[in-house]
């Protein structure tokens, strides 16, 4: 028997896992905040522009962004096998293009931000 | 003479789907894992944000706009839910993945575990007031 | 002494007259501080002798008596009756076909458990002369709790992913391996990844946390299998990144 590639997927899902653990609930609370009619400033249209246009942040957004999806897709997959969907193939394929699509996306719009 | 055995083992069918009903643990197990579907989404919508904020103050306008409405509330709070349940589970399991050893012994579990949970209250804070949520 | 009927539905299957299993139920008189196990030898001595079932140490030790009572795996030695106030459903261990009644065939578990090689594979090979293998206090806490597996099993019967992938090598296979790989004096690693490594190996796993909540010992294999993930995840990184590690 041979070891298996999974480290390649599992790596970047327990990676993700820990970040959202950390930081989701407190991002979720500032959108809904944003909902509430009490918008953070920081969601203030200038205020985000100007502090996702620095180089810095847009990695960091990048990453925050790749790793979520990447953790969600990675147990979204494991919960249809669970529920007794066994394509697995399939729904692997369909669930990581889906994080890296989302991500790519990020990307291109984080680098199409309106300088000032 | 020893008599000839019969052997026909029999195995027994589980629910396919429904087997987590079997017991409370296997229910939570589901509920812990069915966090990603709100985490992927929640995620998906920050997304759609930044395609939002880089199109210019109108179309970010309107993204704050839709995140008032009745449907997205609803969605936060259970995102909310969902996200904390995430990540209780997953830092009452740090001592199982971490252990520390210390010497000859190792660091009670609720250490580790309240580490992490104190960890966790400090980030949100200093995200939330990073923000100006307050 | 206080007694008490105690009713209990057995379920039954003799591969020869019967196509499917059915429960059968015995009332029998208990005495109040009994374990299942007493109640079932006493249905066996007083009722109906064709009952099968194992055990063998009455103790917890030798790790034979499991079976599903009311739904959870347990070692029928170690459940008190007074736990069970109304009737005690009593079923084979989940997950293994049933050879007979109660007993279950468990050449599969016994397969995996060679397979990970569950021995001292001496990391330098020394005469005897030269003495024992040595080993501090910090070096055998490291691992000592998960050498107290009996192999009862009552894991894989509490595991869904083994219930739904009959290779997943299991929860108490991979602790083994991982309790010989985390002894300071052995040197078998490298053999045992080959086995729990692969994607049949620790890879099913998804962190249900059943193993050990349900394990008798304490032994907590989930530990050991979420350990045996992050370890083989580093090693695959660091093959895959810096080659010029794997001489
Ligand atoms: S790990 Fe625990 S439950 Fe599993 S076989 Fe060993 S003693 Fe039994
Ligand atoms: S009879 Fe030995 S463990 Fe129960």
């Amino acid at each position: 028997m041979a070891q298996s590639n999974k480290p390649i997927v599992w790596g970047p899902f327990a990676a993700g896992g820990t970040l959202t653990a950390f930081l989701t609930p407190a991002l979720i609370l500032l959108t809904l905040l944003a909902g509430l009619g009490h918008v953070p400033e920081l969601l203030a249209y200038e205020a985000l522009r100007a502090f996702a246009s620095h180089g810095l942040v847009k990695l960091g957004l990048g990453v925050v962004i790749f790793l979520s999806l990447w953790s969600a897709a990675h147990r979204l997959r494991i919960t249809c096998y669970d529920l007794g969907v066994r394509a697995d193939t399939l729904v692997a394929t369909l669930v990581y293009a889906v994080a890296i699509a989302g991500t790519l996306a990020a990307a291109v719009y984080l680098l199409r931000l309106p300088a000032a | 003479m020893a008599e000839q055995v019969t052997r026909k083992p029999y195995l027994r069918e589980l629910p396919r789907t429904l087997w987590f009903l079997r017991h409370p643990r296997y229910v939570r197990y589901m509920a812990r894992e069915f966090s990603c579907f709100f985490i992927g989404a929640y995620t998906l919508m920050l997304v759609l944000g930044l395609k939002r904020l880089a199109e210019g103050p109108e179309a970010y306008a309107g993204f704050l706009e839709a995140l008032a409405s009745p449907g997205a509330i609803v969605f936060h709070l259970f995102a909310l839910a969902f996200s904390a349940y995430h990540s209780i589970t997953w830092f009452r399991l740090t001592p199982k993945a971490m252990p520390v050893q210390l010497g000859e012994n190792f660091l009670p579990d609720g250490v580790i575990a309240g580490a992490h949970y104190a960890g966790w209250a400090l980030v949100s804070l200093v995200v939330l007031w990073l923000a100006g949520a307050f | 002494m206080s007694e008490r009927r105690v009713e209990l539905d057995v379920l039954r299957y003799n591969p020869e007259t019967d196509r499917t299993p059915h429960f059968q139920r015995y009332s029998v008189t208990c005495r109040e501080e009994w374990v299942v196990l007493d109640a079932l030898n006493h249905v066996k001595e007083t009722v109906d002798p064709t009952l099968a079932y194992r055990w063998s140490c009455h103790m917890a030790v030798c790790g034979s008596c499991g079976m599903m009572i009311n739904g959870e795996p347990k070692l029928a030695c170690k459940s008190f009756l007074r736990d069970y106030p109304g009737v005690i459903r009593v079923e084979p261990l989940a997950h293994f076909p049933v050879e007979r009644d109660l007993v279950t065939v468990i050449d599969d578990f016994i397969a995996k458990l060679t397979r990970v090689k569950p021995y001292l594979i001496p990391k330098e090979a020394k005469p005897i002369e030269a003495g024992e293998y040595r080993q501090t206090p910090a070096q055998l806490k490291r691992y000592k709790q998960f050498t107290l597996c009996i192999n009862c099993m009552l894991c894989y019967a509490a595991c869904p992913e083994y219930g739904m992938i009959p290779k997943f090598m299991g929860p108490a296979a991979i602790s083994l391996a991982h309790r010989w790989n985390q002894d300071s004096r052995d040197g078998g690693r490298a053999e045992r990844q080959e086995e729990i490594a692969a994607t049949e190996g620790v890879w099913e796993c998804s962190f249900t946390g059943a193993c050990s909540e349900v394990c008798p010992e304490h032994v907590d294999p989930a530990a050991a299998l979420q350990r045996v993930k992050i370890k083989s995840t580093i090693d695959w990184y660091l093959a895959h990144t810096m080659p010029w590690l794997n001489k």
